[in-house]
Formats: structure tokens, C-alpha cells, sequence
């Protein structure tokens, strides 16, 4: 950046002063022109808008009486105001570091790849679109409902490999059926059972779209001669009537997967599950136990996470704005990278650094001024997020999901405007960027001075 | 703003550490350690990938379908994709018209920033007057101003013009906004240009104007497309501006599907393919310009 000196495009010979004068005075009518509707707009539009949001920040809510700094005091004691105040510094924190921490990652490990290029384009793609438009995608992705949303399918789905899925919620026994309720949701046999007579553990209450798709017609069990207790659990319900009470029915499905527990006072001394007809072996040992259907098989499905509830909305809509601006520090990041000079990485891989050593000693410092600018440059944009939370924060999570921004909108135009605050709001908007805007201003000098 | 624009496409090729150094289990090491590289790296560009993708085979399946199941569902049934929501789309005149406000806010937002800025960058960066440094200054003051500080009072000041509501306003807003990022940008390069093209000009008898418009903005090229695209985007995807400067005629689409969004849930058949559609523009020129998108994106790293 050569900025020309002040000199500017003076003329070549010097004119007589009368006509060198007229000349001047017309550069400057020239110069006026040229600048005219510019200035006229950020006059108008920006400039003076400062002046009267700081000048009506002093004001009450109607604009008639001098309200000193009560707004200002009221951003911090008011609670939506300072949820509000909460959440943007989370947001200031959050959103940034973890943008530019995905950026330099992936800045540096696309250097590795041929297709490294591809790759940035993917992510870097969000930028294009508006944050209206991420929003609802990030609306879709949220759901609540796992057959819906892919967030909390994915997480259900890992939450369901990792611990017992729960697979008949209501189920339970009709009065002539052996079977009885029992402690924590457990249903139990009302009588022992023995290895010489078939075990029947009917039960009803599921709803047939709620049967595994797998499930197979239940099969009356045949008593096994080795000693082996052996038994049927069933779904007792035929559709469209027709079936007998304790009985297997030809239409009636086995509980694939439910679990049989063999007990003897009190302990668990076998337990197995039912194949796909219903069908279920326990060893020996369980003549004479009584069989209990444990809780664990009647509990409620894992229905997932609330993303967009009080505690996770705030969090969720940072990870939608990571989506949108990984790519912009990865962009910046990577064009650093390349002014890096091989040579430095090359004498410390010879000098014998592993490659984490050339990153953290090496490729990191380098990249200090970069990472610094994208940081800050992040922080600003943060400030003033308010599409993404209006759009992704369902109407009663607004108050939980509340940013200054989104709270100078509601006060300034919301139903009970008090423009007293959002003028507050705005101004201390304004002078949370100002040492940007002085260090902008400082390195422009510095450059034209050079 | 030292960095030089850089495309995603262009990058400079990390050099191999030399091979005959390693051992060979350290290659096999490196050798594994670059698979581990490129699973991550697929993991992860899928994972980018899948929001919007979900988005769009959203807009693809029919109401009943969206209501009942995933989009994921399609993979087991692809025969559940239709265009008929695109089609009910194109026939709701209140989505049509608000695209059609879009192109009328952009278009011109987009061009006014770039003559005004073009003129007072010429102006900045090679007319003398008073103070013109000092002038410059205050213009990367402005930089960083959040438009928010400015809501309240410009609509109070279009409300006594009687502009408030109507496109003329969101224009007039948007160019506002969009300047000093546009003069910044278009001085700092037009201050790059031969001192002596532009001399040679003048003893040809050149006035002001006409260098301006003949060798200034020619070589300006550049960075006006780079200005022009970041603009563009910029105003396209707004939805700030336009849901507080614009009524429900002059509303772009980023505000009339805002105003869809209340009813989250049923309606996915209209919100879905309509994202899609506001997508669709800003990705097309993201993918045709991508160079000039970069730089843009580079120049602005403050705003």
C-alpha cells in the first residue's frame, strides 16, 4: 500500500497566479463533486445517526424528560437485557476461538491433501448464503423430534449403541395373565416357574407400528428335556380381534428383544433376551425362579436433546455461526500459510521436530499477525450477530437466546419500544468497536507516513 | 492488509520432506499419519456438507413426507423426491414478488455503491483539497460502524422524508453502509495506479471527468468487481435492513420467508425450497467469482 503523498496530481509548468489560482479553485469545486454524494450519505446516514442515538441514549423512554445514565444502568440490571449482555460476552469468547481454531486446522492439514481444494470450498461455501437461509437449515437440523431432526438422530442413534435401548414403553399385563406388576416398572411372574412346563409372558399395550420391524409371529415354546427353562413372550393382541387372552395366537408377534431375568430370592441368577418369535432359553438354574420383564424394557425411547431449549440454545446457534465462518479464517489462515517461507518448517523437520513441533513452534508463531486479524475481525462480526438468533431461537427460547443486537431490535421496534434503551444498547454497540476503529486508523497513518 | 488475495483454487504446494532422511518406519508413520489426514478431512467435508444438503432434499419431498420422517429416509426411498414444491413455490405470488424485490434492492444497492464509491476513491486518492487526509481518516473511522446504531434514527429521518418503507429506502441504507468499505477499498487501489498514465493523460488535454471514466475506472476493474460481488452478497442476504426499511410490498425475500419462519414446523414445504431459491444467486456467484469474492473477503477482514 504506496498511498501518494499529499502532493497530489499537480499540474506540470507553473501558470501565471492569477490563472493558478482559478485552478485551484476549480480542482476544488472538481474535488467536491467527486465526493459530494458520498459524503452527503455517510453524513446523513451514518454520522448523524451516532450523534442522535448517543443523544437520545440520555433520554427516558418517551424522549421528554433527561434520563441521565439510568439506560445504561438498565442494561445491566434489567434481566433480559443483561441475558442479553451474558450471551454476546459468550458469544464474543466462543464463536471466535473455536472459528479460527477449526480455520488453522483445517489451513493446515488441506496443505497435505491434493484435493485440499475441494475440501476448502466446501467450507467456505456458507459465506455466500445468508444467515436467514442458515438459520433455517439449522432450524431443520435442531429438531427435536430424532426422526426429524439429523442432530438429534445421530445422537440418539449413538446413545441407543451405548446403552439399552428401551423397546415397548406402555406395555404391560392384562389381570388374567401371570404376570404382575413389580418394582421399578419390572413386571413379574406370579408364580415360579419350572424347566417342565413352557413359560408364557403375555403382554399387550404396544401399539403394532411400534413393534421391532423384525418381530416375527410368536411361537408356543416347547418344553426343552435337558432342564433348560424355556418360554414365550408375546404381544397377547390380535389385530382386528379375534385372539384368545393367554394365548398364542397365529397373528400375534413375539417381543423380539426383550429381556427375561431369572430371580431367586431376590438375586438375578440367569437372564436372556427373546428371539424374533418370542422364544427365550434360560439354563437350569432358573427352575424354580421367578422370571421378571426388568423396567429397562418399558422405559420411554431416548428422545434426544433439547438443542433449542433454555440451556443448549445460546451454544446450538454458535455452532451454526462456526458452519457459516470456519471458511472465512480458514480462507485467511490458509493465504497466510503460504507467505510462510518453506524453508523456516523445512530447518526445523532437519533439525528433528515432529511435525507437532513444527506447527506449535513454528507455523503458529509465523502466523501470530493472521490469526490476530481474524480474531478480531470475528469479534466485531459476533457483536452484532442478530439473524441467526432471531431465526433459530423458537419464539419462547428468545429470552434464553437473547444478544444485543436482538435486544436492541425489540426495543427499539418491538411492541413496547423504549428507545431510550435500545439507543443505550446501540451506543454501547458502538463503543465496544472503537478500539478497532482507532487501530484502524493508527495503521493507515503509519502507512501514509511511510 | 498486506495478505495478498488468494483464491480458494490457487494455493501454494507444501514441499515434501526430503524422503531419503527417513527411516522407513518414520515413512510408514508419515504414510499412516497422511490417511489419518484425509479421513479426517472427508469426515469433516461431509459433515459441512450435510446441513445444507439436508436442506435441499428437504425441499424435495412432498408435505406429508417431511411431517412423518427425516430427509435422511430418502436414501431407502428416493422415490419420495418431487418438484411439486417448487412448483406451488413459483406460483405463490407473495415468494415471487419478494425475489423479485430482492434483484430490485441488490441491483441497484449494488451499482450506487460502486459509482459513489468509485468517485470520492479517485477523489481521495488523487485530487487535492483541504484536508483530505484527514477526511480519509474518518472514512476508515466509519469502517466498523454497526448498522444498528443507525436504525432507530434513520427511520425516523426517511419517516420525515417520506422514504421510510419504500425500496428507495433500503437502497439508500444499504449504499450508506456499503461505502466506506468502498471507498477504503477502491482509493487504496486507484493510489496504485502510474502517476504518469494519469499525467499523460491531462497534457492530452484530459479534464477530470473524462480520466476518470477513460483510464481510472478501466484499470480499476478489479477491484470494482471485487467491491461489486462483496456488495452484492452483502445486500442480497440481508435481512436486518430490508425487515425494518422495507413494507410488506417492498420486502425481499430474506424478510418474507423470516416472517414464515413464526409457524416453524408446518411449513417446511414453503421454507425449505424457498431458502433453496434465496441460495441460489449468491451461490452462483460465489462459484463464478470465487477469486473476487476472496479478495473482497480479504480487504474487508475489519468491517
Amino acid at each position: 500500500m504506496a498511498p501518494t503523498a499529499s502532493g497530489g496530481p499537480a499540474g506540470a509548468p507553473a501558470p501565471p497566479v492569477d490563472k493558478r489560482r482559478s485552478t485551484a479553485r476549480r480542482h476544488r469545486a472538481v474535488a467536491a463533486a467527486f465526493l459530494l454524494p458520498a459524503l452527503v450519505l455517510l453524513g446523513a446516514l451514518v454520522v448523524y445517526p451516532i450523534g442522535y442515538s448517543l443523544y437520545r441514549s440520555f433520554l427516558d423512554r418517551t424522549g421528554d424528560s433527561f434520563a441521565g445514565l439510568d439506560n445504561y444502568a438498565a442494561i445491566f440490571s434489567d434481566d433480559t437485557t443483561f441475558t442479553a449482555v451474558k450471551n454476546t460476552a459468550i458469544w464474543v469468547v466462543l464463536a471466535p476461538t473455536v472459528a479460527t481454531a477449526l480455520g488453522l486446522i483445517f489451513a493446515v492439514l488441506t496443505e497435505r491433501v491434493r484435493w485440499g481444494t475441494a475440501f476448502k470450498l466446501i467450507v467456505f461455501m456458507p459465506m455466500a448464503i445468508s444467515m436467514l437461509a442458515a438459520g433455517i437449515i439449522f432450524r431443520l437440523v435442531y429438531e427435536q423430534d430424532p426422526d426429524r431432526g439429523v442432530a438429534n438422530a445421530v445422537w440418539v442413534g449413538v446413545h441407543d449403541t451405548f446403552s439399552e435401548s428401551a423397546g415397548f414403553p406402555k406395555a404391560r399385563p392384562l389381570p388374567v395373565h401371570p404376570l404382575e406388576a413389580g418394582e421399578d416398572g419390572a413386571f413379574v411372574t406370579k408364580e415360579p416357574v419350572s424347566a417342565s412346563v413352557s413359560v408364557r409372558l403375555p403382554l399387550i399395550g404396544v401399539s403394532p407400528a411400534r413393534m421391532p420391524s423384525d418381530a416375527r409371529p410368536a411361537r408356543e415354546a416347547e418344553p426343552a428335556a435337558d432342564g433348560t427353562v424355556t418360554g414365550t413372550a408375546w404381544l397377547d393382541f390380535t389385530r382386528g380381534g379375534g385372539g384368545a387372552p393367554n394365548a398364542v395366537d397365529p397373528a400375534e408377534l413375539g417381543l423380539k428383544g426383550i429381556k427375561v431375568e431369572a430371580v431367586k430370592d431376590g438375586e438375578v441368577v440367569a437372564s436372556t433376551r427373546a428371539g424374533p418369535d418370542g422364544v427365550f432359553t434360560l439354563p437350569a438354574s432358573a427352575d424354580g425362579a421367578t422370571l421378571r420383564l426388568p423396567g429397562e424394557n418399558f422405559r420411554e425411547p431416548y428422545n434426544g436433546v433439547n438443542w433449542l431449549g433454555p440451556t443448549l440454545v445460546t451454544p446450538a446457534i454458535i455452532g451454526s455461526y462456526v458452519w457459516m465462518w470456519a471458511g472465512f479464517a480458514m480462507v485467511l489462515i490458509a493465504a497466510g500459510l503460504a507467505s510462510v517461507p518453506r524453508e523456516l518448517l523445512e530447518a526445523a523437520r532437519v533439525d528433528g521436530a515432529n511435525e507437532w513441533q513444527v506447527f506449535r513452534k513454528v507455523t503458529v508463531p509465523l502466523l501470530a499477525p493472521v490469526l490476530v486479524v481474524v480474531l478480531v475481525t470475528l469479534m466485531i462480526n459476533v457483536m452484532k450477530i442478530f439473524d441467526l438468533v432471531f431465526v433459530i431461537a423458537p419464539g419462547s427460547a428468545q429470552d434464553d437466546a437473547n444478544v444485543l443486537a436482538l435486544q436492541l431490535y425489540r426495543s427499539s421496534f418491538g411492541t413496547d419500544a423504549d428507545l431510550g434503551l435500545g439507543s443505550a444498547i446501540a451506543v454501547l454497540l458502538l463503543l465496544l468497536v472503537v478500539p478497532v476503529m482507532l487501530v484502524n486508523i493508527r495503521r493507515l497513518r503509519r502507512e501514509s507516513r511511510r | 492488509m498486506t495478505a495478498q488475495p488468494d483464491t480458494v483454487t490457487t494455493r501454494v504446494r507444501t514441499a515434501q520432506h526430503p524422503k531419503a532422511r527417513q527411516s522407513p518406519a518414520a515413512r510408514a508413520a508419515a504414510r499412516a499419519g497422511g490417511g489419518a489426514v484425509r479421513a479426517f478431512l472427508v469426515l469433516v467435508g461431509l459433515f459441512w456438507l450435510m446441513p445444507a444438503f439436508g436442506l435441499l432434499i428437504s425441499s424435495l419431498r412432498g408435505s406429508s413426507d417431511i411431517a412423518g420422517s427425516g430427509w435422511w429416509q430418502v436414501f431407502t426411498r428416493p422415490a419420495q423426491l418431487t418438484t411439486e414444491n417448487y412448483r406451488q413455490l413459483l406460483e405463490n405470488e407473495a415468494i415471487t414478488d419478494s425475489l423479485l424485490s430482492t434483484v430490485m434492492i441488490t441491483v441497484p444497492a449494488t451499482v450506487l455503491v460502486v459509482m459513489i464509491g468509485a468517485l470520492a476513491g479517485y477523489a481521495f486518492a488523487w485530487m487535492d483539497f483541504p484536508g483530505r487526509d484527514w477526511w480519509f481518516l474518518v472514512v476508515v473511522g466509519l469502517l466498523v460502524v454497526p448498522v444498528q446504531v443507525a436504525l432507530v434514527p434513520v427511520s425516523k429521518l426517511f419517516g420525515v422524508v417520506g422514504i421510510f418503507e419504500t425500496t428507495l429506502g433500503v437502497v439508500l441504507f444499504h449504499v450508506a453502509f456499503g461505502l466506506p468499505f468502498a471507498i477504503f477499498l477502491l482509493r487504496n487501489f486507484f493510489a496504485e495506479i502510474p502517476r504518469e498514465l494519469l499525467e499523460a493523460a491531462r497534457l492530452d488535454g484530459a479534464g477530470e471527468i473524462r480520466l476518470f471514466a477513460r483510464v481510472v475506472l478501466p484499470l480499476g476493474a478489479p477491484a470494482i468487481a471485487s467491491l461489486g460481488i462483496f456488495q452484492f452478497l452483502w445486500v442480497w442476504n440481508d435481512m436486518l435492513v430490508a425487515l425494518i426499511f422495507a413494507d410488506s410490498e417492498s420486502a425481499p425475500i430474506t424478510v418474507a420467508l423470516q416472517r414464515q419462519v413464526r409457524q416453524f414446523g408446518n411449513n417446511i414445504d414453503v421454507l425449505a425450497p424457498g431458502a433453496f431459491l434465496s441460495m441460489v444467486i449468491p451461490l452462483a456467484v460465489f462459484f463464478a467469482f470465487q477469486r473476487q469474492f476472496v479478495s473482497g473477503v480479504m480487504a474487508g477482514a475489519v468491517k
